[in-house]
């Protein structure tokens, strides 16, 4: 099985604004890119139900020159407010680190 | 050739930068030194209550590095999201730092100040003219919401513009787009605008960009077909992937950026390394928009806070956790009732517990339920005063620490507090309350010029 860190030299969750939350998946090279897009693991379904929105709120774009996908979603506590438990919302990512996912033998 | 060069001390003023990256850049003499000094990245805090995130003294130390280089090259120098949050008194008190640092130099130096914080009239009569529009994610606001709160708009070029015409040395501007900074000089000198915004996106973190990241200086050179960008501080590399990647960074979509005259568009920009320290980017584009368009950034108060921390260790305890805190709600809530004689109303009180080793960190749904065999335990009181918070908070962390577990038939500690008292307060909290845009404004009309010449 596979996962995130074998594909990727960084995966992070950021603040887009205090109410967006957007994640960098930053490959190791274009063959991991691609692998990451064959596997379907991001897709906006998880997404939906990791961080309770639906699944048309959840925007996905593949950037080629930076070897990157990157997913954003609204945030789900807005940043800052009393139930906010992330201000910089940086270990948003944590779980997705656990996925284990098989990709595709001929991507 | 034409070609304008744009010197990004650092990525944020007080943040601190490597002293010789930077000469290395003030020796290719910039036609503009320019620098951001706030974000709302750090939270609701700034705006809300005006007090910087950098202390005074980082900030200081970062000015005299470069109001000195300024001096010597000079240039114009643009301070944009002054103070964090770019409220008019953070502006005015960094305004206070350059004039200290100023008069210790000597030589007269004409600051313009561009102010942003947008007054409960001048947000009515947006609101009344339909011109209050939300973004994408925006809470649901009521006139009442956005007048009574504290408001900056965030500027474009335009009025940074306007007083690098008037002569000013110095630009200090309120809450403005980072870009903004670094694109106002180049737009007055007639360069593509796409190459522009490209460059300013680029450059406004500091060497965020490079390999390995860092808040250090970055140089753009923008010429007629092309821009590159340079990294300045030793052992620091650029790649054609980090420059690209750059747009990524605290941006919702990877190629389109918003700025207030309209959209940078980087999907067909292409990527060449120069050398390792450099990297050329061509093919970005502007759009301009329709009408132009004001974000506007507000907070207010949402209460006052004290926070408990502690830990547990027992698991009996931690299995017992899901049913205890919400009898222990119950309890607070007629305490309250009790002790302050119904004169505070428990809905106004808010008591959350985070459990951390269960699941305190991620706002979402764990995909599976964690476990620990150690628990950290923050408590947090909030209310209207300050005063009512912390005296709540005293019997919440009592209370807490002696929950009743069903197993055990004599009293138990329940809670570990490291600290004595265990109640810390925490002064007045904020909340942002508007993901929105003023819309069809000119792009001076929320702003406010002045200059002033320092001797």
């Amino acid at each position: 099985m596979t996962t995130l860190l074998d594909l990727c030299s960084l995966v992070r969750s950021k603040n887009a604004g205090p109410f967006t939350l957007t994640f960098d998946f930053m490959c190791r090279d274009e063959a991991a890119l691609d692998a990451l897009v064959a596997a379907d693991v991001l897709t906006p379904e998880r997404f939906a139900g990791l961080y309770g929105t639906r699944p048309e709120d959840v925007a996905i774009t593949v950037h080629r020159h930076a070897r990157a996908v990157k997913v954003s979603v609204p945030r789900p506590v807005v940043q800052g407010a009393i139930y906010d438990n992330d201000s910089y919302a940086g270990q948003q990512y944590g779980p997705l680190m656990d996925l284990e996912f098989s990709v595709p033998e001929d991507s | 050739m034409n070609e304008i060069r744009i010197l990004a001390p650092t990525g944020a003023l007080g943040a601190g930068f490597d002293l010789e990256g930077f000469e290395r850049g003030v020796a290719l003499q910039p036609h503009v030194i320019a620098c951001d000094a706030g974000s709302t990245d750090s939270g609701p805090s700034a705006l809300g209550s005006g007090t910087p995130k950098l202390s005074d003294a980082a900030v200081t130390g970062d000015l005299r590095h470069i109001l000195r280089a300024r001096a010597a090259l000079d240039v114009p120098l643009i301070i944009g999201s002054c103070g964090t949050s770019g409220r008019d008194d953070a502006v005015d008190h960094v305004l206070d730092l350059v004039r200290s640092l100023s008069r210790a130099d000597g030589a007269p130096l004409t600051v313009g100040v561009a102010y942003s914080g947008q007054s409960s009239d001048a947000l009515g009569r947006l609101w009344d003219a339909g011109q209050i529009r939300a973004l994408p994610h925006a809470p649901s606001i009521t006139r009442d919401d956005l007048t009574g709160s504290s408001v900056v708009g965030m500027m474009g070029t335009e009025p940074i513009e306007a007083l690098l015409e008037q002569g000013c040395d110095v630009v200090l501007a309120g809450r403005a787009s980072d870009t903004a900074l670094f694109a106002a000089v180049p737009r007055m000198r007639g360069f593509d605008p796409g190459l522009i915004w490209h460059a300013a996106k680029t450059i406004e973190c500091g060497a965020a960009c490079a390999v390995p990241p860092s808040a250090n200086s970055l140089l753009a050179t923008v010429r007629d077909d092309h821009f590159d960008v340079r990294t300045l501080a030793a052992g620091s590399r650029l790649t054609e992937v980090s420059v690209a990647a750059h747009t990524l960074y605290e941006n919702a979509h990877p190629y389109r950026v918003t700025e207030p005259a309209g959209v940078l568009d980087t999907t067909e920009a292409t990527y060449e390394q120069v050398d390792e320290q450099t990297v050329r980017v061509r093919g970005s584009a502007f759009e301009h928009a329709q009408e132009y368009t004001i974000k506007l950034e507000g907070a207010r108060l949402v209460g006052h806070q004290t926070v408990v921390a502690g830990g547990i260790r027992d698991r009996v305890v931690i299995d017992r956790l899901p049913s205890l805190v919400p009898l222990a709600q119950q309890y607070f809530a007629a305490k309250i009732r009790d002790l302050f004689d119904d004169a505070v109303d428990p809905d106004e009180i808010d008591i959350s517990y985070r459990f951390y080793g269960l699941g305190a960190v991620v706002s979402g749904t764990e995909p599976t339920p964690l476990h620990a065999d150690e628990v950290g335990v923050l408590i947090t009181v909030t209310a209207p005063e300050q005063r009512l918070a912390h005296d709540i908070a005293t019997f919440v962390a009592h209370a807490s620490s002696h929950l009743p577990i069903p197993e055990y038939e004599g009293l138990v500690t329940t809670i570990a507090y490291p600290f004595s008292p265990p109640e810390m307060d925490r002064g007045p909290v904020y909340e942002f309350v508007l993901n929105h845009v003023a819309a069809g404004v000119e792009p001076g009309e929320l702003f406010r010029t002045r200059t002033e010449t320092i001797r």
